[in-house]
């Protein structure tokens, strides 16, 4: 873009210095999404910190499409933005998650989080930048992050971690169905027979909830005969 | 220049599009519910058989007052119905209405999961209107939407993939182009999932759950006015282009007419996704609206399994036929 004067590194045939236009989309679109994350954990509004996570998470499928990597862009789309953010505010709704700032909504391990925030960044970007050192992604010859380029690394040398994390999800799956039922037989004798409207709803959350995390939902009091049929789905869902 | 003008093109094509078919599709409800109920519908506005009715109303929306409630967020409250409507924008440019370059806004590599997560992401401008509107009927509303949402998602999810296992790609005119008519059969199941389950997520009677009149008002919208609530409207309808379009695309042959018809493909595709509109305005006035866990239970108990034991049927066939 701009003729700023290179300082040529050795070793890349890429100057830092002389960015090309979708290098400084990447920085910006990079730097939207920090400050929004920044902002999700920052604000004191619960609902408005899953919506700048919408931002956030939005961003990096940016920042992948950028990256030339379509298929994972959009399944980050899919999964994060509208399958995870939407059973966040799902979440939050079922709290009254009042308008206007929590007082409360802080938590005494701000310096803890911190510090394990900033290790887990130090460690991601120590591993990506170890991995890809000078490589640059040449954007004029063929996509190299194509579905058929992606599949085919996928399955062809990564099977075996594939398998691997989905027996996680798997584990995660069980676990959550483990946890629900649980929760029901604690709360049978409290609960009596009225099928209150919202029986369907909270159902939903069951199978939902595990795609993210088996502890999502502790307290879904109605496991009805819905749940197990649907673990099937998600895991195949998921792969 | 050449490459500017050509985007340009399509991106005006597209925005005509996204314009004008919704309201085709709302004027042809109001005419259509009209003579199934034995009624004549708008007969006034613009003279012919009240053709101009929608464009009277958006008249008429754009002229009321634009309310915020006074205990509502601000913010999230006046921008709910852009996110509700712009993702269907976004997936009428990657919809292929005929075959070649000339006939989509944007081929895309993973066509299919580009528009299956765009239009996810829709259902966050219900969320936030819900939330925002610091009502408990819109609350009631956003939860519902949102239960609907997780619960509809994946049989729609599983079924477009059956459809990409066959044709071996996720690109929208690559799986059109697969298409041999005997995939019809071969798929129908997928197809009445995905168009079912496309249904409730555009929450489209029978699957009005969430704004269900007679129980919480108008749901998430109970709050908006003018323009804002037209813009919701608009999303309603633009969402049944959309499910109809990629219904076609996926599962009905796109361009592919019983006669090979060259040249005339986009026709076809148009009158696909008119029957299949007609369809949806015919399914609103027959049945009468599910309740809410007959919704939820619809789609873990049915839906659910019918598409798996499809995508299995899929790999079967697939794997016998190479």
């Amino acid at each position: 873009m701009s003729p700023v004067p290179a300082v040529s590194l050795a070793a890349a045939p890429h100057g830092f210095l002389s960015p090309t236009g979708v290098e400084i989309a990447f920085l910006l679109v990079g730097l939207v999404t920090f400050g929004a994350a920044l902002v999700t954990v920052t604000t004191r509004q619960l609902v408005h910190a899953a919506l700048w996570l919408v931002v956030a998470l939005g961003g990096l499928a940016v920042e992948y499409l950028l990256l030339t990597a379509e298929f994972i862009a959009w399944v980050q789309v899919l999964i994060y933005v509208g399958s995870v953010v939407v059973l966040l505010l799902f979440g939050l709704m079922l709290t009254k998650a009042p308008i206007g700032r929590s007082p409360d909504a802080d938590s005494g391990n701000r310096w803890a989080a911190l510090a394990v925030a900033v290790a887990a960044a130090g460690a991601l970007v120590w591993v990506v930048v170890d991995a890809f050192r000078a490589t640059w992604i040449d954007l004029d010859g063929p996509a190299a992050g194509t579905t058929a380029v992606t599949g085919q690394s996928l399955f062809r040398h990564w099977v075996l971690p594939f398998e691997a994390l989905s027996v996680l999800l798997l584990a995660a799956l069980v676990g959550a169905i483990v946890l629900s039922r649980k929760a029901k037989a604690d709360a049978e004798p409290n609960t009596g027979p009225t099928s209150d409207p919202n029986a369907g709803p909270v159902t939903a959350t069951a199978p939902a909830a595990t795609r993210t995390t088996p502890t999502a939902t502790p307290g879904a009091p109605t496991a009805t005969a819905t749940t197990p049929a649907a673990p099937p789905g998600d895991q195949e869902g998921a792969r | 220049m050449n490459d500017v003008l050509d985007v340009a093109l399509r991106l005006l094509v597209v925005f005509v599009v996204f314009l004008t078919f919704p309201l085709i599709v709302g004027q042809t409800e109001h005419k259509v519910m009209a003579h199934m109920q034995g009624r004549l519908g708008p007969m006034y506005a613009g003279g012919f058989h009240g053709w101009a009715q929608l464009i009277a109303d958006g008249v008429k929306f754009a002229q009321k007052e634009d309310v915020v409630p006074a205990g509502a967020d601000r913010r999230v409250f006046q921008l709910a119905p852009a996110v509700a409507l712009l993702p269907y924008l976004l997936v009428l440019l990657a919809i292929p209405i005929g075959p070649g370059e000339g006939a989509v806004g944007q081929v895309l590599d993973a066509g299919v999961f580009f528009v299956l997560a765009v239009m996810g992401v829709g259902v966050l401008g219900s969320l936030m209107a819900g939330w925002a509107s610091a009502n408990k009927f819109s609350l009631l509303g956003g939860l519902r939407t949102a239960a609907q949402l997780l619960a509809y998602e994946l049989p729609m999810l599983l079924t477009a993939a059956s459809v990409a296992m066959a044709a071996g790609t996720v690109s929208l005119p690559g799986i059109v182009a697969a298409f041999h008519w005997w995939w019809l059969p071969w798929q129908i199941t997928g197809a009445l999932v995905f168009f079912v389950a496309g249904l409730a997520e555009l929450q489209r009677p029978p699957f009005d759950m969430p704004v269900a009149d007679s129980e919480i008002i108008f749901g998430a919208y109970t709050e908006y006015t003018g323009l804002r609530f037209a813009l919701f409207l608009l999303a309603e309808y633009a969402g049944i282009v959309v499910l109809c379009g990629l219904t076609t695309v996926l599962f009905l042959g796109g361009w592919h007419g019983p006669w090979g018809a060259d040249g005339l493909g986009w026709l076809w595709t148009l009158l696909k996704t008119a029957v299949l509109a007609f369809l949806v305005i015919w399914l609103r006035v027959t049945y009468p609206r599910l309740r809410e866990d007959q919704l939820q239970k619809f789609s873990w108990t049915l839906l659910v399994p019918l598409s798996l034991a499809q995508i299995a049927l899929t790999g079967v066939i697939k794997v016998v036929i190479s």
